[in-house]
């Protein structure tokens, strides 16, 4: 009895061994790949937000986080990328949350130029119904893009609302809930560089971006 | 070699984890809105399936029986693992359509019930044939029911085929109609159950067919490759 506990014991551990180093092996080749398949697609996301003619600095590079529950709607620092022209900051394009989609967090990147227009919105990950909120990906509709070129008047810009609520953006057929939360954490987002432009633009970049 | 065929058989048809084990059927009905997504995890679901018959075959004799089931999910962990690493890396669009159900493959209970009730009984070569089969048949319900579910929800075929297949796939998307809303009722989950419902109807309706077509039953089911030999 206490013999085959052992031996069985100690071949479990051994199937255990072989099996983490075959993930492990897997892992150490592909972790390089995937690294670079991340910073392609940031860097793919970066380029539509933030035109290549604004900007001659590589914006990953230049890359700062953001750590304020209230903006972002999430109480983790988020990366923010700063686009310079000849060492002057132009725009950013900064990561944020809208915490009140219809079905958990809507993750978002805008860029938003050095006075304060909107250059470009896009959605990084969502979870919202397929079909009515999921709009919201510039694959699926062009939404999106009714942002560019949007500034803030005042911080209770009427603009800032969909049509329902009497402002200038498109709600979806049948889902009001997400383009509410969206267009409010983009709003958020604007009404806080604007206040802390200076600030920020000239702030060093202190988050770590493995890029290669 | 008739034994391959009845592998076959019993993979894509008799048997098949879609249609009459009903296995897998949380992938199955979440993923299958596009087709590209269920070829996608139909691929991949193969791939475990293929990998971990082989492993589980080459193992099994040195195996004792109250340790095999720990053993048989560590060897499938540790291949969906890799897959997924594999598809994150090399497409990682799709893996980003896919999202959790990658991962979720390890609760597929298709794999784990190959391994137990085929690969561990049966050589290297026969295991590997029939994951590759059973795959197969999973793949095929997943294809059916993507390709219905997509035409019907957003008029269109293929599309993002160039997320599982590189860019030059992308001419492969056929744009059927167009519909200014989509039908919401195909795209999601309770329709994938009713489609779901429609290809077992449709299995049966031809099960009973050819039944009646051969009265004589010369071959009383005996043949069944599911073998309970006691070792």
């Amino acid at each position: 009895m206490k013999k085959s506990m052992l031996r069985n014991g100690l071949l479990l551990a051994v199937f255990a061994f072989f099996c983490t180093a075959l993930v492990a092996l897997v892992n150490q080749q592909t972790f390089d790949k995937i690294k670079e398949q991340q910073q392609l697609e940031l860097k793919r996301v970066l380029h539509q937000i933030i035109p290549a003619t604004m900007h001659d600095n590589e914006l990953v590079q230049h890359c700062i986080l953001i750590h304020n529950e209230k903006v972002l709607g999430v109480d983790t620092p988020l990366p923010s990328y700063i686009a310079s022209m000849k060492g002057i900051p132009v725009a950013i394009a900064i990561e944020t949350v809208a915490p009140d989609g219809y079905s958990g967090n809507i993750k978002l990147i805008i860029g938003i130029s050095a006075d304060g227009e909107v250059l470009g919105v896009r959605t990084l990950s969502h979870a919202e119904t397929p079909g009515l909120g999921d709009k919201i990906e510039l694959r699926k509709s062009d939404w999106v893009l009714s942002f560019n070129g949007m500034s803030l008047l005042s911080e209770s810009d009427p603009r800032w609302n969909v049509k329902k609520d009497g402002g200038e953006i498109d709600q979806f057929t049948g889902a009001t809930i997400t383009p509410r939360a969206y267009i409010k954490a983009v709003k958020r987002a604007l009404v806080y560089v604007n206040a802390n432009k200076d600030k920020l633009l000239t702030r060093p970049a202190n988050c770590e971006v493995n890029y290669q | 070699m008739n034994e391959y065929k009845q592998i076959a058989l019993q993979g894509l048809w008799k048997n098949n984890p879609g249609l009459v084990q009903l296995l897998g059927l949380c992938p199955l009905l979440a993923v299958t809105a596009t087709l590209t997504n269920a070829l996608g995890l139909g691929l991949a679901t193969m791939a475990v399936l293929i990998g971990s018959n082989i492993l589980v075959s080459l193992v099994k004799t040195f195996v004792p029986k109250e340790i095999r089931i720990p053993i048989f999910v560590m060897i499938i962990a540790a291949l969906v693992t890799c897959v997924q690493l594999l598809v994150n890396a090399y497409a990682y669009g799709l893996y980003q359509s896919l999202g959790i159900f990658l991962p979720l493959i390890v609760t597929n209970c298709v794999i784990i019930g190959r391994a137990e009730a085929f690969a561990s009984r049966n050589s290297v070569l026969k295991s590997a044939f029939d994951g590759f089969m059973m795959g197969l048949g999973f793949l095929l319900v997943l294809a059916v029911l993507g390709a219905s579910r997509e035409i019907l929800s957003q008029g269109t075929l293929f599309e993002g085929a160039d997320l599982l297949l590189g860019d030059w796939a992308s001419v492969l998307t056929i744009h059927l109609w167009h519909l200014d809303t989509s039908f919401l009722l195909a795209m999601l989950p309770p329709g994938a159950f009713i489609g779901m419902g429609f290809l077992i109807a449709f299995k049966n309706v031809i099960d009973k067919k050819l039944a009646e077509r051969t009265p004589e039953p010369d071959v009383p089911e005996v043949t069944r490759a599911r073998i309970t030999k006691v070792s």
